[in-house]
């Protein structure tokens, strides 16, 4: 049944899930040129993180979701420097061998999403055989919006909120804090950066720890509303690279953009024919747009400005 | 190395082994020695020996692996020597599965399932043909390519694990939704009574039969003139549309081809298990084929099928919770220590020495790393 308020909150719903998943991934990918396959597990990371700290330690909500963040962001730096950059391995190998054994993965897609994707069966794998199958689920808190026969947790809803502040605190990052300038005048010109002083290495893993503090900021908030099992990363990563790609190369503005058109399409044919083919709608507009718009809906829209700028 | 100039020129001694080998043997694939066609004959009479000395049962279980092997050179086809990573060998390896699997069910006589397999191949190279001409002419390039597969992949995840219920029965053959599709015929050829039927040790033997008629099928075609242009595009595109190539047709040929491979280890799995299900479209096992290639070296068709033979035969035999920590684990130290993969890396060290470091012509070096 269509029923206008209803869409709304599983509009806003959608966006909200769409938006946090794939913010880390975003900036990821569009600074690093790194693919990161393992970002669903990130989340798991998080929210397992959160969850321990609220049901191991007794630690308080909110004070659990911050250990989770900071978890997550301290795992993707170590990350970081033992595969993505291959820091570590290259230390040991210079003492032993006298020589790097490992090429950085940046801008190297293809092969970051193969080590990413090593790395996430690890991860999820590593997580069954340490914490088990599930794990004891925190109750959603905030109760319910109910009206007329239809109700939907007030939680989720709010989520919409956070997501919109996330964005504003990323563009923030990005444009008033010396860190993301730097971080922008690499995605500029590598070269051309680190000849004018900037430590290319540094920002990268800042920014990897940085993207994935998100992730794990997005695990602590769905850790409440998701069954806790190893998995439950790869619903995220869907989602988040679909985003990703359909946004284009502009971070902020493209995850908005995107959030906001599959998450109205996600949430118009849930509603008009059911969950199975929401998920099959947003997928197949994500084919669609690739296939018409390579660089995104940013790409596109800069390319419209660059013609009008010529004419 | 005596037949070294490839299927190119024609050598002094055109007896009929020579020219035999001419064809097979060349740049792009690794063994081009009398040594390793010995031990390819070794290998071949080992692999036939394997049920006698160990049961139907482990022949049936090894069966599997030789499978996949299809799966594997797939994509070593595909992203090893076209350069297109595809995600979504899975996407054909099920789709010809379950096309498979509707027709043998509605038409379970021999004549019928003969039919079956090969029109569950077509509906793999189809669905290839389709997808690829989609993305390659409408100019989708690099990790796009990956991601439209990937996505494709999820699709279809989603798609069949909904398709419980009365309206996705075709026929006889219900598509079963997550609990997949039960029943399908064991593979049969022939019609009616001059039909050989395939079960454990004789479906054994024909998958090992089709495999090295592949795996030498493929040798010809990349050693080939043709081979030369797939490789030319995976090293440079812009540089063979240049020289007058059409670079998209070629890779939509690749694809399809890749497409129908994927399709007939699809068409033999399901009639390996007797069994279908959207299992075969999630990321975990989508992510297989792409691990089995960069391990044995996706510029190898040699590391492809002994790459997945192995990994499969190991993760097979560990199982339980460790199995996919050690893949993965070797996953990345491959990707990060030996972008190129085992094959080529035990090829080139064998050269270097044989040769003392001193080696004319390096068939091809594993350091290029950086594909699209």
């Amino acid at each position: 049944m269509v029923n206008g308020l209803n869409l709304l909150f599983q509009f806003l719903d959608s966006f909200a899930f769409i938006v946090l998943a794939a913010g880390g991934l975003a900036i990821i990918f569009g600074i690093m040129g790194v693919i990161n396959l393992a970002h669903g597990e990130f989340i798991m990371v998080g929210a397992y993180a959160t969850t321990l700290a609220n049901i191991r330690l007794g630690l308080p909500l909110p004070a659990a979701m911050l250990v989770g963040v900071v978890v997550t962001a301290l795992f993707g730096l170590l990350v970081e420097r033992v595969v993505i950059s291959g820091w570590l391995p290259n230390l040991v190998a210079q003492r032993t061998l006298g020589r790097n054994v490992i090429e950085p993965l940046y801008d190297r897609l293809a092969d970051s999403m193969v080590a990413t994707w090593g790395l996430s069966l690890i991860m999820v794998q590593g997580i069954r055989v340490t914490l088990g199958n599930s794990l004891d689920q925190i109750g959603t808190p905030l109760g319910k919006i109910a009206y007329s026969g239809f109700s939907y947790s007030t939680y989720r809803v709010l989520l919409a909120g956070v997501a919109l502040a996330v964005l504003g605190f990323t563009y923030y990052v990005f444009t008033r804090t010396e860190y993301g300038m730097r971080a922008r005048a690499t995605i500029q010109d590598e070269d051309t950066a680190r000849a004018l002083g900037v430590d290319t290495e540094r920002t990268y893993m800042t920014t990897f720890a940085f993207g994935s503090g998100l992730a794990g900021l997005t695990g602590a908030l769905y850790a409440p509303t998701v069954t806790m099992v190893p998995g439950l990363g790869s619903s995220f990563l869907v989602e988040a690279f679909v985003a990703v790609v359909v946004g284009g190369p502009s971070v902020v503005l493209g995850t908005t953009l995107a959030g906001g058109l599959l998450g109205a399409i996600n949430a118009l044919f849930s509603n008009l024919v059911g969950t199975f083919f929401g998920r099959i709608a947003l997928l197949v507009t994500a084919i669609v747009m690739i296939r018409f718009l390579p660089d995104g809906i940013t790409g596109f829209v800069e390319r419209l400005r660059e013609r009008r700028e010529e004419a | 190395m005596t037949a070294e100039t490839g299927s190119g020129g024609p050598t002094a001694d055109p007896t009929g082994l020579a020219r035999l080998r001419d064809y097979v043997e060349g740049p792009n694939t690794v063994g081009n020695s009398k040594g390793f066609w010995i031990g390819f004959l070794v290998a071949v009479v080992a692999l036939s020996a394997y049920p006698l000395a160990v049961g139907s049962y482990q022949a049936s279980r090894f069966s599997l692996f030789l499978v996949y092997a299809f799966l594997g050179l797939s994509l070593s086809v595909v992203w090893g020597y076209a350069g297109v990573l595809s995600f979504g060998q899975v996407v054909f390896f099920g789709v010809a599965g379950y096309t498979f699997g509707v027709v043998s069910v509605n038409f379970a006589t021999p004549a019928g399932i003969t039919a079956a397999f090969a029109v569950g191949i077509l509906g793999g190279a189809v669905m290839a043909f389709v997808l690829g001409y989609f993305m390659f002419y409408g100019g989708v390039r690099n990790v796009y390519v990956t991601i439209i597969t990937l996505v494709s992949t999820l699709v279809l995840h989603t798609f069949m694990a909904q398709t419980a219920g009365d309206e996705w029965t075709i026929g006889q053959a219900a598509l079963g939704g997550f609990n997949g599709m039960p029943t399908i015929p064991n593979l049969a050829f022939g019609v009616g009574g001059a039909a050989i039927m395939f079960d454990s040790v004789t479906f054994y033997y024909l998958v090992l039969g089709l495999l090295v008629a592949t795996y030498l099928g493929l040798r010809v075609l990349v050693n080939s003139d043709y081979g030369r242009v797939m490789v030319a595009v995976r090293e440079d595109e812009d540089r063979t549309r240049m020289f007058g190539y059409d670079v998209k047709r070629v890779k939509l040929a690749v694809f399809t081809l890749g497409g129908a491979l994927a399709g007939l280890s699809g068409v033999l799995y399901a009639s390996w298990g007797n069994y279908m299900s959207p299992g075969v479209f999630e990321l975990t096992f989508a992510s297989l084929p792409v691990i089995w290639v960069s391990v044995g070296g996706r510029k190898t068709l040699l590391g492809a099928v002994g790459a997945t033979v192995g990994i499969e035969f190991f993760r097979n035999s560990l199982g339980g919770e460790l199995a996919f920590i050690i893949v993965g684990a070797l996953l990345l130290v491959f990707i990060l220590g030996l972008p190129g993969g085992i094959v080529p890396w035990v090829h080139q060290t064998y050269l270097d020495m044989r040769d003392d470091g001193s080696a004319p012509d390096p068939p091809e070096t594993a350091a290029e790393v950086s594909d699209p």
